[in-house]
């Protein structure tokens, strides 16, 4: 059964027409990449599938509900999409637990106990075990990277956006926060990254969506269209990006 | 009851002081900048010893009400021998005040210049002078303009205090209207949109001049 | 003529000082209770609000306080309503100063990075959640140091009551001048207190900027 469901979807920004007519499904449990040039509509993609952004014309649900950016749809969606952003977010007044236990309290209404339990629990899970009572500043991009991951994972959430989530590092640090979602790919987690790391899509990943002007323009096992893609823009592409 | 129509015989009045004011505000305003980047550049690149007179200067200015410092120089020079008109002692007051607060936004925009524009222009072969002047001074400006604009309208809408000295500006129009036509409430409201209306066009002008000087930006 | 000495001359000014002080205390409360106000009114994003405040702002930000305080004086007796100069000079100046600080937090508010906003918003926070939890605290530390530092205009501003008659610093210096005919001695006292006053606040103003600069 699909988790996530794109039925032609189509967004504009002013006349700017950036997603015309997307399908995409999703199931349970698979690690789907998408890739693409800048521009192509990655981003915009991800924001449209947990309401950040409206779209106009199609339909998108995940778990059975639809999607919509009304703000009570996206708390409720909140609680099944997951969402890490390639510069963090973390909150720099509270420490990494505060963080993280944000939103467990006021949203899901947890004690303060649980939620600390939980914290504690996902920053073992991303190797941060330690951090508890630091703050953001303190820690590497890397680090931070990894604490928002456990943040997104104490909502317990059924999939997990990433977009370009180790852009932003040294490349030293790339390799961190990667084992974390490939550890996660393994749980059974569903993720779907817009990602450069194209080992990592092939390797890790089941599935490979390739976007280029607002489309997808192809999409498959993430080997076999990685080593052997049709289009002459994903070859192209993958040219470019090797 | 509101009655504006008793304004219109004082139509000159009003004008009358709207030039004074606007007299007034272009001239400290020039005053005022040019007082601002000496001492802004004092500040930023003096010895010691004139960094610290200029650090005074602009505390002792901007932790003292305009007015008291209007008066000390219209009423206080004159016992030890400074004898000043209205609107001489206006003009230096403003000057002063314009001038303290444009120093300390200059040299913000001063700071914040990268040493690598500095050490560019060593090894061209440009000395301390030409640097300042030709690579320095206008990014510098460009990135303080707006608060240089905003500073410079507090100083005009401050200038209606100007009307306690007898300098027939704007506010003392004002006064003098509604002291005749005891229209006080629809003097005042008229004054304080011309003011209003003052402020606004500042902006605009400082918004035209900002793009003409800082053209450079477009062209790239 | 009665003799004036320094003594005489500070006393009195000390005395009218109070007045200063009172003034300004009472002129920064009410000015940033109706500035939180309107920070709220802000927040709603109703454009209808919005734009009243923003007219608010302009409005009180681009026409002289002194003309503001004149409005409140004389402008409301002549159209009825009785207003002291004391009552006029605390008016004026809560709007003057509100009309201030609403502009300078809506700075600070607006310069968080709109991934706090998006951050919140995908772990389910409400907006008065995210308001509450995440951009206040925030916004806040950034506020501190230039609410303090426009204390300074206001004690400044209240000189300006001197003008409607009230007998503050700067009226008490007024008359002294006219009662020893010595201004430069009388201005000269007038602006160091009105200096001890503003300094140390100017300063504790600079320190909240190093120290939440650093922090950040
Ligand atoms: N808020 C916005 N307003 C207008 N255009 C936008 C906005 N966000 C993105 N775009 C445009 O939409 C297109 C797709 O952007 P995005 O989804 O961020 O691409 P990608 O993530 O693939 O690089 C780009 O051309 C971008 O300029
Ligand atoms: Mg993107």
């Amino acid at each position: 059964m699909s988790l996530v469901k794109l039925d032609q979807v189509h967004k504009y920004y002013g006349d700017f027409h950036v997603l015309k007519g997307i399908d995409l499904d999703i199931k349970a449990g698979e690690v789907v990449s998408i890739i693409g040039k800048s521009g192509s509509g990655k981003s915009t993609l991800l924001r449209c599938i947990n309401g950040l952004e409206e779209y106009q014309q199609g339909g998108i649900s995940v778990d059975d509900k639809e999607v919509t950016s009304e703000d009570i749809q996206v708390r409720r969606l909140a609680l099944s999409v997951g969402m890490i952003f390639q510069n963090f977010n973390l909150f720099p007044h509270l420490t990494v637990g505060e963080n993280i236990m944000l939103a467990p309290t006021i949203v899901l209404k947890k004690s303060k106990a649980e939620a600390q339990t939980i914290a504690k629990a996902m920053l073992e899970k991303v190797g941060l075990g330690d951090k508890f009572g630091s703050y953001p500043e303190k820690l590497s991009g890397g680090q931070q990277q990894r604490v928002a991951i456990a943040r997104a994972l104490a909502m317990n959430p059924k999939v997990l956006l990433c977009d370009e989530i180790t852009s932003a590092l040294d490349p030293e640090l790339v390799g961190d926060v990667l084992k974390v979602l490939e550890q996660l790919a393994k749980e059974g987690m569903t993720l779907v990254l817009v990602t450069h790391e194209m080992n990592f899509a092939r390797d890790v990943g089941d599935r490979v969506v390739f976007m280029h002007q607002g489309k997808v323009w192809e999409e498959g096992n993430s080997k076999k269209l990685l080593s052997d893609p049709e289009t002459e823009e994903l070859k192209q592409f993958i040219g470019a990006v090797l | 009851m509101l009655n504006f129509s008793d304004l219109l015989p004082y139509t000159d009045v009003f004008l009358g002081g709207l030039a004074t004011t606007l007299q007034l505000t272009l001239l400290t305003t020039v005053l005022g900048v040019i007082v601002g980047t000496l001492c802004a550049s004092i500040r930023q690149y003096g010895n010691k010893p004139s960094q610290r007179a200029v650090a005074a200067y602009v505390e002792l200015i901007r932790n003292t009400p305009f007015i008291v410092q209007l008066f000390f120089i219209f009423f206080g020079l004159p016992s030890i021998g400074l004898l000043l008109t209205p609107w001489q002692a206006s003009v230096i007051a403003l000057t002063i005040n314009l001038g303290a607060y444009s120093t300390e936004i200059i040299r913000a925009g001063l700071s914040n210049i990268p040493k690598g524009q500095w050490e560019a222009a060593k090894v061209l072969g440009m000395n301390f002078r030409q640097t300042l002047v030709r690579v320095v001074f206008t990014p510098a400006f460009e990135k303080i303009y707006p608060a240089l604009t905003s500073q410079c309208i507090i100083v005009m809408l401050g200038s209606a205090v100007l009307s306690q000295i007898s300098v027939q500006d704007l506010t003392y129009a004002a006064n003098l209207v509604q002291s005749r036509n005891f229209r006080a409430f629809e003097s005042y409201v008229v004054t304080a949109l011309m003011y209003l209306g003052l402020a606004m066009l500042m902006r605009y002008i400082f918004g035209l001049i900002g793009k003409r000087v800082f053209a450079f930006r477009e062209a790239s | 003529m009665i003799e004036f000495s320094n003594w005489d001359i500070l006393r009195n000014l000390l005395f009218a000082m109070q007045w200063t002080i009172l003034l300004s205390l009472i002129a920064f409360i009410s000015g940033t209770s109706v500035a939180l106000g309107l920070t709220a009114v802000r927040l709603t994003r109703n454009p209808v609000m919005t734009r009243f405040v923003k007219v608010y702002v302009e409005l009180f930000q681009g026409t002289p306080l002194l003309m503001q305080m004149f409005l409140c004086f004389f402008g409301l007796s002549m159209i009825g309503y009785e207003i002291s100069a004391w009552g006029a000079a605390i008016l004026s100046l809560t709007l003057f100063t509100s009309a201030f600080l609403v502009e300078i937090w809506r700075g600070c508010i607006d310069t968080l990075p709109k991934g706090q906003w998006e951050a919140s918003r995908v772990l389910g926070l409400s907006f008065l959640q995210t308001l509450r939890h995440v951009i206040l605290p925030q916004a806040t530390r950034v506020a501190f140091a230039p609410t303090v530092g426009f204390s300074v205009q206001v004690v400044k501003g209240t000189a300006l009551a001197s003008v409607i008659g009230f007998v503050e610093l700067t009226k008490a210096g007024t008359m002294l001048n006219n009662a020893t005919f010595e201004p430069f001695k009388v201005f000269a006292f007038v602006a160091l207190l009105y200096f001890a006053l503003c300094y140390p606040l100017s300063l504790c103003s600079k320190y909240l900027e190093k120290k939440y600069h650093v922090a950040r």
